[in-house]
């Protein structure tokens, strides 16, 4: 399913979208299957697979240590692509560095997304002065660039972005890194409405820093259109590295929670 | 055409490959540095520390007994190494610690490897009363301990960084978090060439004295240019900082960069010679790298040229082939070390020792009547105990 339909699809219901982060890999490729589906039963609407590189500069230490965990294992975009492949039943959409990106090349990655069912990709180190090559591969696979934004972007360049990003906007609720934090940051709410002044098409999700269902309600009712939650269901994972059916229930579990946060 | 444009590209190379959260304030560093360099005001602080604190201008010195020994062209020393702090590096840290105190910034970040980035940061933020802090890798500190306890008599934090490696590559993506998280407050002061835009042509800038006091002075002493130069590279800063004022001359222009235990054995930071295009750390340039893009682990005895990537200007000279780069090995430049210290009394920093060995070994073949500049980018007392060990002594 496409990423347009399914916030269509929600908006109809009601809903905001959860969108659910997890490292493609970690602990280990064979894992990442039963991970997404714990999710999904869960109730989860959209899932973020992080392809992981070995330099993230925009990931916190849950998300870093899941990055080294899975390259450890040897994931790699060949494999990443397989294992995106069969998952199915869901949106998904990828996030990854864009060195990663530029060595496959740029059509080539576009294409194998959209060929794997990847219907958006997150590059956190491609501001929109460099993402013209991109965009276009991306126009020519039918894939949404999605772009993020931030309590320092000014109007301008909101104004830039907003001309073309797809999919959804991934507005970042705070200065900083990838991580869960206990309160949700101030500055979201103002961010919020800033965009909104500027365009009201494109569904806006809010990320970094969300882990509980208290800032997924919060955000909703500021107007944004979905939630991103990653480092706190990494953080599960990285608990329960060493008994496999507890990590899947928990993972389940917190899922569900989060998800009836979004039926307002 | 002047270099880089707009986009803070060299034919390709460079640009700005930053999260969002920090474009705001690069666009705004970008602008305060158009600002201060042509602010006259500006200058003459800079200048003023560059010559009473940091003891610029240093001697363009002729190594006679070296030159008398290799029996080849005579070699000059641009003397780096008596810059305040022991290398190079004060040169940069002054200049953007100046400006970031004209920006308001109240607090100075900075990563470094073997700790010569960290020191003179700590000292040019002492100097003009900064709060500073260096990020450093577990594995570098423990290898530079005299640099961590320079840095700390200074008043500079050292905050250890136990990610990935634990060297400077990490050293850097935390110091870039840290700016994501700080940005308001914070200015992020990279030691060399790399970085998103606009940092390597403002370190570039900072460091052109070199090459601008070295063209003045062997015109003096010989009355003409020389015929070739040589300048380490690791990211790059002292060698185009030097190579800089030559870009339009006869000069020939070569890059000495770590080859480790050998190319072969793929041991080395040998970034130019034997990487291939790709983005790190903001900016698009050579890499060492896997064919799937990950950043490989570089390594050098040397640590100031132990880094994966390389400042974008120069992988854009080395294409244009205005620059040639080749690569010395760590037992070479210990042979290096111990030569210069033996026939000049000049203990060299192990990187600028890769350089000394590569210019002995061309100048062996040159006439006598020829010249070459080899910039001695610091001093060697940080790697005593690195090279007492290499060579089984125990101290």
């Amino acid at each position: 399913m496409k990423l347009k339909e399914k916030f269509k699809e929600l908006k109809k219901r009601k809903e905001g979208a959860l969108i659910g982060f997890i490292t493609a890999g970690d602990p280990t490729p064979e894992d990442t299957i039963d991970i997404v589906n714990s999710l999904i039963n869960g109730g989860v609407d959209i899932i973020e697979l992080g392809l992981p590189f070995s330099d993230p500069i925009a990931d916190g230490v849950v998300i870093q240590k899941a990055s080294e965990r899975s390259l450890k294992k040897g994931t790699n975009p060949d494999l990443f692509f397989e294992i995106a492949k069969k998952i199915e039943e869901i949106p998904k959409v990828c996030l990854t560095y864009y060195n990663l990106v530029l060595q496959r090349g740029l059509e080539k990655f576009v294409r194998d997304c959209s060929e794997s069912g990847i219907n958006g990709l997150i590059i956190p180190d491609l501001p929109i002065e460099e993402a013209m090559p991109l965009l276009n591969a991306c126009d020519k696979y039918d894939t949404n660039l999605i772009f993020l934004v931030a309590p320092t972007t000014t109007e301008e360049r909101l104004q830039k972005i907003l001309n073309v990003s797809r999919g959804f906007l991934y507005v970042v609720s705070l200065l900083g890194v990838t991580g869960a934090r206990r309160e949700l940051s101030e500055t979201v709410k103002p961010l919020l409405r800033k965009i909104k002044q500027i365009s009201d098409k494109i569904p806006l999700a809010v990320g970094f820093g969300i882990s509980k269902p208290e800032h997924i309600k919060e955000v909703l009712n500021a107007g944004a259109d979905g939630a991103i939650v990653g480092s706190a269901f990494v953080r599960i994972i990285e608990r329960n590295l060493n008994d496999k059916e507890g990590m899947l229930s928990e993972l389940e579990e917190f899922t569900r929670e989060l998800k009836k946060a979004t039926r307002g | 055409m002047k270099l880089p444009n707009k986009l803070g590209k060299f034919n390709g190379y460079g640009g700005k490959f930053a999260p969002e959260v920090l474009m705001p304030a690069i666009e705004g560093l970008e602008k305060a540095f158009g600002k201060f360099i042509r602010d006259s005001e500006f200058q003459e602080e800079l200048d003023y520390y560059l010559r009473e604190f940091a003891g610029r201008p240093t001697p363009l010195y002729y190594a006679k007994n070296l030159t008398e020994k290799t029996g080849g062209a005579k070699i000059y020393l641009k003397r780096e190494d008596l810059v305040h702090g022991g290398a190079h590096k004060l040169n940069n840290t002054l200049g953007q610690a100046l400006l970031a105190k004209k920006m308001g910034k109240k607090r100075i970040i900075a990563e470094t490897g073997a700790g010569q980035h960290g020191v003179a940061t700590a000292i040019a933020a002492a100097a003009l009363g900064i709060k500073c802090e260096v990020y450093m890798g577990t594995e570098d500190i423990e290898r530079q301990k005299l640099n961590v306890f320079r840095m700390q008599l200074m008043n500079a934090k050292v905050i250890p960084v136990s990610s990935g490696s634990c060297t400077l590559k990490d050293s850097i993506n935390e110091a870039m978090r840290d700016w994501l998280t700080n940005v308001e407050t914070t200015y992020y002061l990279i030691g060399s060439i790399v970085g998103p835009h606009p940092y390597p042509m403002m370190v570039r800038e900072f460091q052109r004295v070199i090459g601008r006091e070295t063209k003045k002075q062997i015109l003096e002493k010989e009355d003409s240019l020389p015929n070739a130069i040589v300048a380490c590279v690791g990211g790059g800063s002292n060698a185009l900082g030097t190579f800089y004022e030559f870009l339009e001359d006869e000069v020939e222009l070569i890059g000495v960069e770590a080859g480790g235990k050998g190319i072969k054995t793929g041991k080395h930071g040998a970034t130019l010679c034997t990487g291939t295009d790709g983005v790190l750390h903001g900016t698009y340039s050579k890499l060492l790298q896997d064919r799937y893009g990950q950043i490989e682990i570089s390594y050098s005895i040397a640590a100031g040229l132990d880094y994966p990537g390389v400042g974008p200007e120069l992988s854009y000279l080395v294409k244009k082939g205005r620059i040639k780069v080749t690569s010395v090995t760590d037992d070479e430049a210990l042979e290096a070390f111990k030569l210069l210290s033996q026939t000049e009394g000049i203990v060299p920093a192990l990187e600028s020792a890769h350089a000394i060995y590569h210019a002995v070994k061309i100048a062996e073949k040159m006439e006598k009547d020829q010249k070459i500049v080899v910039n001695l980018s610091g001093r060697g007392d940080k790697d005593v105990f690195v090279v007492a060990e290499a060579l089984g002594v125990k101290l």
